[in-house]
């Protein structure tokens, strides 16, 4: 009887990770990705909503599209995970029983948790929201623009200085730059998560005339003031507030009481197993693990979870584990981005900015649907290593 | 060694930054005024990230106690 693999969720990681044990096991195995909406979306490109350079549509499609013939789909939604009895409960009913599962449920938005925040700021993490935002960013006539962090772990950590490099730039082009005051609220004392990285764009910060706040830890919002106030007492006058929304694992993840209070699970660094449950394993943004949310961590890891479930199934010892790897574009506005390259042993050594990371970062884009979920970005590309394993060129 | 009672005792050992610190806001957005909460954290940007917040943000830094592989922060919620 063929091994009963279960997926959750149909983001990056848990697509990947099906096609790759689908091809690995073949009729040793019946993969099934349960997903609710049943649709795929490109989430790094809701910044080039916001912006006015990205299309929604472009962004999303069917997840069906994007796997094997033979990996089954089930448009559902897991209500409980029931790691003893090896089943997953749906929504409309019913039980799916697994030999293996991958928690895959990523991460959700919970702008409630910031008094304030919903009506009082815009953001660029869900397509809606960038919609918004560029319908308002479009009649934008000038006037204090501040972006921030609204609570840690946040997906994709560059995205807010992306975001404000970017919008610098929009301002300009669109003539009310001068009026205009941008400033980026940063939860750190410096302006990004990885202080080389944040060492690095600093200067470019400077010259561009953005200002940073550091140590703002947004505590609510008052819309009808225009102020933004922080853990730390401080408050920030707006007219245009661009906050990214607090996140939390996925609802699952809490009722089956398998995460922490943020609903993240307790994953092995290395071997990615759940809480201790040699048959579980948690991917991408749906893990506690000390690494970004980003569909880059999905991707690197969902390698190692195929490969140690190929070896369950075949009676072997999993060999491979995951060291941590990551790998991030950061745009800094006028057509140049820097590359952040690193795992658990390598902090990374980004690169000046440059026209050829931002080249790398658009053909990325472009290609992600015919690449990254059917595993056909060789392991050795040069831009994904870290620079100590393999420093690509300039 | 503090005599302060500890109200919550965060091990945040072994955690990369910014880990610690955020995992020391979260507990301090949750306390209350008095309340005194230790982390213990093995990353090294916490001797110069969590006294610099703790300052920041107006709270009481009460101790700061090298360890073998870590430190141990005593901080008191103080508004």
């Amino acid at each position: 009887m063929p091994a009963r693999i279960v997926v959750l969720g149909g983001g990056v990681g848990g697509t990947l990770v099906a096609n790759l044990l689908d091809k690995d096991l073949g009729r040793d195995a019946r993969v099934t990705v349960v997903d609710p909406s049943g649709m795929h979306d490109y989430q790094p490109g809701y910044l080039y909503v916001a912006l006015g350079e990205a299309k929604g549509h472009w962004l999303s499609r069917e997840e069906r599209t994007l796997l094997r013939p033979d990996v089954d789909l089930a448009i559902e939604r897991a209500i409980r995970i029931h790691p003893d009895a090896g089943t997953v409960q749906l929504e409309r009913g019913g039980n799916l029983e697994w030999d293996y599962l991958v928690v895959a449920t990523g991460s959700r938005l919970v702008p409630e948790q910031i008094p304030g925040l919903a009506e009082g700021s815009f953001e660029f993490y869900s397509l809606q929201g960038a919609e918004r935002l560029a319908q308002e960013l479009r009649t934008f006539d000038g006037g204090r623009l501040k972006v921030g962090v609204a609570g840690i772990p946040y997906k994709c950590p560059p995205a807010p200085v992306e975001f404000t490099f970017l919008v610098e730039e929009y301002l300009r082009k669109k003539g009310v730059r001068g009026r205009s005051e941008i400033e980026l609220l940063s939860p750190l004392n410096r302006a990004f998560t990885i202080e080389s990285a944040s060492e690095l764009i600093q200067p470019y910060m400077d010259e561009r005339g953005i200002g940073l706040t550091t140590f703002f830890n947004v505590e609510a919002v008052d819309p009808s003031a225009g102020v933004v106030e922080s853990l730390e007492g401080e408050k920030a006058e707006y007219d245009l507030l661009v906050l990214v929304p607090p996140h939390k694992g996925a609802q699952v993840v809490i009722d089956s009481s398998l995460g922490d209070p943020g609903g993240w699970l307790p994953t092995d660094k290395h071997t990615l197993n759940v809480g201790g449950h040699e048959r579980i394993f948690g991917l991408g943004d749906a893990t506690n693990l000390p690494i970004s949310k980003s569909g880059s961590t999905a991707h690197f890891e969902a390698p190692v979870i195929a490969s140690r479930i190929a070896s369950l199934v075949h009676g072997t010892a999993p060999k491979e584990n995951y060291g941590g790897r990551v790998m991030c574009f950061l745009e800094t506005g006028n057509g140049q981005a820097t590359s952040l390259r690193f795992d658990y042993e390598h902090p990374p050594q980004p690169p000046k900015p440059n026209r050829a990371w931002h080249t790398a970062k658009w053909l990325f884009n472009r290609l992600y649907w015919e690449t990254v979920p059917q595993g056909r970005i060789p392991e050795n590309a040069p831009f994904s290593k870290p620079p100590a394993m393999a420093a690509p060129k300039e | 060694m503090t005599t302060a009672e500890i109200t919550r005792s965060i091990d945040a050992r072994g955690m990369a930054c910014p880990g610690p610190l955020m995992t020391l806001i979260g507990a301090i957005r949750e306390g209350q005024v008095g309340d005194v909460i230790e982390v213990l954290s093995s990353d090294e940007g916490s001797k110069t990230d969590i006294p610099a917040w703790v300052a920041k943000a107006k709270h009481e830094l009460i101790e700061v106690t090298p360890d073998d592989g870590y430190s141990r922060f005593v901080i008191r919620k103080a508004r």
